[in-house]
């Protein structure tokens, strides 16, 4: 059974195309690594499948509701961890997973119980009343996978779950998040680091342009390329090129942050 | 029901916790607090009124060594305010000359001119004169004054008059006996007007210009708070967290408007307790009008706030789309200067500005005690503006939040 269904999936900015018909799906209790260069389109797809952008054509589903048509029941199955830090640095890391805990509407009791669950996990249960604008980096992230795990989502979207981490905490997260695939979520992830998508993903796409190039297990890709010893790395290297990626995305509105005026009615 | 009723308990909840947020940044309070007590200070030093002036240093220049000249002296010498100062600190100058040259040495902020003739011109029943010489590069200061000084000199004359028009009914009793009982200075002055006010006492600046200071204070909380810490969550990435919540888009803007409010109406009663305590504002309305009045004025804001936190992608921005809209308000509401003073053109922007409506009704509460029915259209519009803004905003903010 499928968890995500993605049908000719495309966003559009102001005529650049930041997502350009793409489809694939993704199974019940995987790991899909989701690769691509700067600017490739995964966090603008993350964003369609989280309801937080409307795509321009094309459909999806996640966890069997239409992300377009009942988004409100999308959002009641999944969690997010973004690139940036979903938590607010002035309330204490429970009053945090309270707060967000209770915007899906569950009982108080229920709530309290599944923050301290999640919190011991990640070792983060001693500094539960201490402010997260105190916390590291690290032990903020770690607080922020708690509150994304809080009610329990089937589809998780892990942004760059590690980046800016210490070893040790990325450590930690890597080995949660395999616990997590061991409990039957589906986990959808992205990343720079090669070797952290080659240990943990079941599946790997690899987008560039807006496009999907490949979608397999890492085994298969590697064995796609004539090297002894292949890599990740080599893979997603010889398929997207070695040229570094300097446009601008001056038509993305998240990406100019600068501006004015950030998402004018026309992008819709 | 169930719907609406879950819609509300969100948007409590989004309030409580911006408002947790927001008391745990002590800078942010601190500045919150202050604000409003800096705002009514400022306002309240930098007008004059009668009280607040005392030993205005004021050139005298008698030539003139009779009786009444003296008299005119003595008089503004001993001229004292209410609370016991002198008004005015004499110095004595030369001639009409000195006294010019003093002004502009800014050594004196005005003059009084009595030409050597004065007393002989009194005594010859011819009229006799005394000029006043302001000084123009203080035109506040000028206006009371010379207003201050004709009353001495009226005063005076009157007090002449008085006497010279006793001798003459007793001259003429003989002739005309109805004459003897007539009052002197009912012949010198036939209408004498008095003024009855609505409220006791004099009016006072602080009356006019405390309702004003209220209803903007408010308006910038809300307007501004609204807009910047919307675009603050977009900012932080914490708006995200909340827009993949199954919670309603209303619910999340409108806990804003609700803790916005709170702030607002905090800031509004501080205003009020000063301009009580340390400026002598009465409340002559009912507080519960006043307070009915100042949250529909914030529920008329409300929709400016959603609109611009739509728009705005960054608090900078949010910040500078407020300051542009808030400084004509401020001005051409009539919260610092009356309407009527402003020309034509001005007149009729500020009767587009809501603040215009907020600032007049809670005027005439606080001020002249007014009722409902005497603010009734103010009512009327604020809330026709609030609705329609509101129409417009809400589903432009659903709309733009979601990209």
């Amino acid at each position: 059974m499928n968890v995500i269904e993605v049908k000719n999936l495309t966003k559009q900015f102001n005529g650049f195309k930041a997502v350009d018909n793409i489809s694939f799906s993704v199974a019940k209790g995987e790991i899909f690594g989701f690769l691509g260069p700067n600017g490739a389109g995964k966090s603008t797809t993350i964003k369609m499948l989280c309801t937080l952008t409307r795509p321009t054509a094309g459909q999806a589903t996640v966890a069997e509701h239409d992300i377009i048509r009942e988004p409100a029941l999308v959002r009641e199955h999944i969690g997010l961890v973004a690139e940036k830090i979903i938590l607010y640095d002035r309330l204490t890391a429970s009053e945090n997973l309270k707060f967000f805990g209770h915007l899906y509407h569950l009982p108080k009791k229920l709530i309290e119980e599944k923050a301290i669950k999640w919190m011991k996990e990640l070792k983060m249960e001693e500094w539960k009343d201490k402010l997260v604008g105190t916390f590291s980096t690290g032990m903020k992230q770690r607080v922020n996978i708690a509150r994304a795990l809080l009610t329990d989502p089937e589809v998780l979207f892990l942004d760059e779950p590690t980046l800016g981490l210490d070893p040790q905490t990325s450590r930690l997260i890597r080995d949660f998040i395999k616990d997590l695939r061991a409990h039957g979520v589906t986990i959808i992830l992205t990343t720079h680091i090669m070797p952290e998508a080659d240990e943990l993903s079941d599946v790997i796409a690899i987008i560039d342009h807006g496009k999907i190039i490949a979608v397999d297990t890492s085994q298969n890709l590697k064995t796609t390329i004539k090297k002894e010893k292949a890599t990740l790395e080599d893979v997603f290297l010889q398929m997207t090129g070695r040229d570094m990626r300097e446009e601008t995305h001056e038509n993305i509105p998240s990406a100019r942050g600068r501006h004015m005026f950030g998402g004018r009615s026309r992008i819709r | 029901m169930k719907y609406i009723i879950r819609i509300f308990i969100d948007s409590l909840r989004m309030a409580r916790k911006d408002l947790l947020d927001f008391s745990r940044d002590r800078m942010q309070l601190v500045f919150f607090l202050i604000m409003p007590v800096f705002m009514m200070i400022m306002t309240g030093f930098i007008f004059p009124t009668e009280n607040s002036l005392k030993n205005i240093p004021l050139g005298v220049a008698n030539q003139d060594t009779g009786q009444v000249s003296a008299t005119v002296t003595q008089v503004l010498t001993d001229m004292k305010t209410s609370s016991g100062d002198h008004i005015f600190t004499i110095k004595t100058c030369t001639d009409a000359n000195a006294i010019k040259d003093a002004i502009k040495a800014q050594k004196i902020n005005g003059g009084v001119y009595i030409a050597s003739d004065f007393s002989q011109m009194i005594q010859q029943n011819q009229p006799a004169s005394v000029s006043i010489i302001p000084d123009q590069s203080n035109p506040q200061i000028s206006q009371i004054l010379t207003q201050l000084l004709q009353q001495v000199i009226a005063g005076t004359s009157a007090g002449l008059a008085q006497a010279k028009v006793g001798e003459i009914i007793k001259l003429t009793a003989t002739v005309s006996p109805q004459l003897a009982q007539a009052n002197p200075s009912a012949i010198i002055q036939p209408i004498q007007s008095t003024i009855d006010s609505l409220i006791p006492g004099k009016p006072n600046y602080f009356q006019f210009v405390a309702p004003g200071i209220m209803a903007m204070i408010v308006m910038m909380s809300v307007m501004t708070g609204l807009a910047v810490s919307v675009s603050r969550e977009r900012e932080a990435g914490t708006l995200d967290g909340l827009l993949i919540a199954p919670v309603s888009r209303l619910s999340i803007i409108l806990g804003k408007a609700f803790s916005q409010t709170v702030r607002g109406m905090i800031q509004g009663m501080i205003v009020l307790l000063l301009a009580i305590l340390m400026f002598g504002v009465h409340v002559y309305g009912s507080w519960l009008i006043m307070i009915v009045l100042l949250f529909l004025g914030v529920f008329a804001f409300m929709g400016i706030g959603i609109l611009v936190s739509a728009v705005a992608s960054a608090q900078e921005s949010a910040m500078t789309i407020m300051m542009t809209l808030q400084f004509p308000m401020m001005f051409l509401s009539g919260v610092f200067f009356p309407i009527q003073q402003m020309p034509q053109v001005m007149q009729y922007i500020s009767k587009i500005i809501p603040l215009t409506y907020e600032a007049a009704a809670l005027r005439k509460v606080i001020v002249l005690g007014a009722g409902l029915g005497s603010v009734w259209i103010e009512v009327l519009i604020l809330s026709i503006f609030g609705v329609v803004m509101l129409a417009i905003a809400v589903p432009t903010f659903r709309r733009v939040i979601t990209k």
